[in-house]
């Protein structure tokens, strides 16, 4: 490692950076927009905020430069372990585990009204994002394709199960299925004619698709009700056991006193169990001839064509295998919720899985499953700290700073660890002994 | 027939925003074949500096010329808008060269989002009404199904785009600055063996850009008199569409394809339905790059290994 450069160059230019970070400041950060009792727009003046925003730069850009070891050259290729190897085997079971009892430990230690609250927003909301991000882990993080419309099959696997149960009354598990093969087939059917296009090309080309959706879905009012959703969805069952009071229902029926907490509790395992079943999968698929094609995709399109491989083919299975998922979890989304409208599927919401993906490690599972705990579960812890609204004012909601903060570390990320905090890119397949190869087979010497 | 002129007024001057984001778009592709997906975010935050310093001027120091304070107004927001985009060019891309295929596209996608949400953290969320400037038409048609009109604003923005298209042009084609990006667009490592200083061609293709894209904001502020932290995301898809259709990589197609996005646009909210204008020019995106991804003017793309 290089040594920290000079005291006084870092001064220098860390001065320099607090420098820009002022001119960066100046309109924007100084001058706030407001509205007065006119409804006219009125300048705030904050000028303390530009001399924040240029100490905070000078500061860190100081610290970094002086005292830092220089970062060795990312080599892209190159997995970093943050975890050690033991504990990155023992993580994913003692996660299976824990998650497994996590209901019931609640239940007991808070009781059913205090344990809703942690089953529902924690639980059942991380695990949504668990599954989606292990979804399109499949397309990005194994064939290397970015889709940034991937919120567009969750939407086709809520409405899907919206619709049906609206008007033709089909139940949940009949739907569940049904929700999949659409989203898989219409993953197929988008996906065919674009993955011949190069990444960043098949990268707007979904972003577009993703837009389309949502546009339709908001203004073909006579097919998914417009901007005002479908409401009253009928609500899960357990197997055909409504979750309610009556003689029928499953609190009935098991002769348990009737609670809300069993249709979360019950959700809670039914959202598990779909995303364990999309890690199972991704993970028997890895060893199967397409998922190896579709790491050698990843690292090589030229190379995996020359040696026969149907690239377009192999882009397709990855792309429809994801949307299917996403149906899965979308179908589960418009179970839980009870309605749908188009706001809960916007670009933002495929930016956010995106995010999960790209800051767990394209292609690491337990990275995925880690990342969606931290953003998703960080964003409810930030809305409990109530120290924090004494700091920043009543007002402040944590959940504005959450795209913020998922900005800064996508960027982060990529320049720090493209390849994740955790990147597990294990190969696949490997030689188990290096073999030397005679001389006289190839051209260097050794092989 | 009215109907007609009318919209073709109003596609234009749509069409001469786009252009001036597109070519923004085109720019970056062409020297380092990204897609700077930040960059329709640069444009909603110069629309909105234009909107702050356009408020302190008339507001704080209370100058009533309305010719200079658009022209301080354009200025300054190219100037700042320019420092913005350097900064991110230096922070958010530069370290990625040599990077993995997806690693810069990653990066301005988070860039995009984290402009996005600072102004909405830093501005408010919500819409913000500018006090309307240059408010006079002039009839270009009456006694008819209804007066064709042209406004100052229409005038002054169709004006301003071709002078510094113009500027831009020359810029390109006959400075020693123009030269070095052509170089770099071709090759950058031999363009570097024979002197260009390669990092700082691609910092000044950045901030070109960006000033570029703050004349579009400006102008659109004063359009449309309303600006959104939002606002970036759909013209800038837009103008990328347009930068796709013109061909990406060439600087007149980038022009044509925004003027052509703005008419598409226009005309089908006129003649069919506003609620698919959106629809209609994201369909145009796919479109041309299933069937023709070297767009109208854009050379076929060879791939080397």
């Amino acid at each position: 490692m290089s040594p920290s450069m000079s005291i006084t160059r870092a001064l220098r230019e860390a001065g320099f950076a607090g420098l820009v970070a002022a001119g960066l400041a100046f309109p924007i950060l100084t001058l706030g927009t407001e509205m007065d009792q006119s409804n006219r727009l009125v300048l705030e003046q904050r000028w303390s905020w530009m001399a924040i925003a240029a100490g905070l730069v000078f500061v860190g850009r100081f610290l970094v430069l002086a005292f830092a070891r220089k970062p060795a050259r990312a080599a892209p290729h190159t997995g970093a372990r943050v975890l050690s190897p033991a504990l990155a085997a023992a993580l994913p079971r003692a996660g299976v585990i824990a998650l497994f009892l996590f209901p019931m430990v609640m239940l007991f230690w808070l009781g059913p009204q205090g344990s809703l609250k942690w089953i529902n927003n924690y639980g059942v909301q991380i695990l949504i994002y668990v599954m989606l991000g292990w979804g399109l882990n499949i397309v990005v993080g194994l064939a290397g394709l970015l889709d940034l419309g991937y919120v567009a099959f969750y939407a086709v696997g809520a409405y899907t199960y919206a619709l049906l149960s609206t008007h033709f009354g089909l139940s949940f598990w009949i739907c569940l299925p049904l929700a999949g093969l659409m989203a898989a087939s219409w993953g197929a059917m988008l996906g065919f004619p674009v993955l011949r296009l190069r990444g960043d090309y098949l990268a707007i080309v979904t972003l577009a698709f993703g837009e389309i959706v949502s546009a339709v879905l908001t203004n073909w009012s006579d097919f998914s009700n417009g901007k005002a959703g479908i409401m009253s969805i009928p609500r899960i069952t357990f197997f055909g056991l409504p979750f309610n009071a009556n003689e029928n229902g499953f609190a009935a029926t098991f002769g348990l006193e009737f609670q809300a907490i069993h249709r979360t509790i019950f959700l809670f395992y039914l959202i598990l169990a779909l995303a364990l079943i999309t890690h199972v999968v991704t993970l028997r698929l890895r060893a199967l001839p397409v998922g190896r094609a579709w790491e050698a995709l990843r690292e090589d399109e030229i190379a995996c064509r020359s040696l026969g491989i149907n690239t377009v083919n192999t882009k397709l299975t990855a792309f429809a295998l994801g949307a299917m998922f996403a149906g899965f979890a979308g179908s589960f989304f418009a179970v839980r919720q009870g309605f749908v409208n188009p706001d809960s599927f916007t670009f933002m919401e495929s930016a956010t899985i995106l995010a999960i993906v790209v800051l767990g490690g394209m292609g690491s599972q337990l990275g995925v499953a880690l990342a969606a705990v931290v953003m998703v579960g960080g964003t409810e812890v930030l809305r409990e700290l109530t120290f924090l609204k004494q700091i920043f004012g009543s007002s402040f909601d944590p959940s504005l700073y959450r795209m913020l903060l998922f900005g800064l570390a996508m960027v982060v990320m990529m320049i720090w660890r493209p390849r994740g905090l955790i990147s597990s890119r294990a190969p696949s397949v490997f030689l188990a002994q290096k073999k030397s190869v005679s001389g006289t087979h190839v051209q260097e010497g050794h092989g | 027939m009215e109907n007609f002129l009318q919209q073709l007024i109003n596609g234009v001057t749509l069409g001469a925003i786009y252009g001036l984001i597109a070519i923004g778009y085109t720019m970056v592709f062409g020297i380092i074949g990204m897609v700077n997906f930040a960059h329709g975010d640069v444009f909603m935050l110069s629309a909105f500096i234009a909107l702050i310093i356009y408020l302190a001027m008339t507001q704080i120091l209370g100058v009533t010329a309305l010719g200079l304070v658009f022209l301080i107004v354009l200025v300054c927001a190219m100037a700042l808008t320019a420092l913005w985009n350097w900064a991110i060019e230096r922070v958010a891309y530069r370290p990625l060269r040599g990077s993995f295929r997806l690693a810069p596209l990653i990066s301005a996608i988070g860039m995009s989002i984290f402009l996005a949400n600072f102004v909405q953290v830093v501005q408010g969320p919500r819409n913000k009404p500018v006090p309307p400037i240059f408010t006079d038409v002039i009839h270009v048609t009456s006694g008819g199904a209804f007066d064709v009109t042209l406004s100052y604003k229409q005038i002054l923005i169709v004006g301003v785009t071709g002078v510094l298209l113009l500027a831009f042009w020359y810029l390109v084609q006959k400075t020693a600055l123009g030269r070095a990006q052509r170089a770099c667009e071709q090759d950058r490592t031999m363009a570097a063996l024979l002197g260009v200083d390669v990092d700082r061609t691609i910092s000044l293709t950045f901030i070109i850009g960006a000033a570029l894209a703050a004349v579009a904001g400006t102008l659109y502020m004063m359009y449309y008199g309303v600006v959104n932290f939002s606002d970036g995301f759909t013209p800038g898809v837009k103008a990328f569409t347009a930068a796709v259709l013109g061909g990406i990589g060439s600087l007149p197609g980038a022009v044509i394809g925004g003027l052509l996005i703005g008419l598409i646009e226009t005309f089908w909210s006129a003649y069919f339905s506003s609620d698919y204008k959106d629809v209609a020019a994201f369909s145009i995106l796919v479109i041309t790059l299933i069937f023709m991804p070297s767009g109208l003017l854009g050379r076929p793309e060879v791939e080397k290994v």
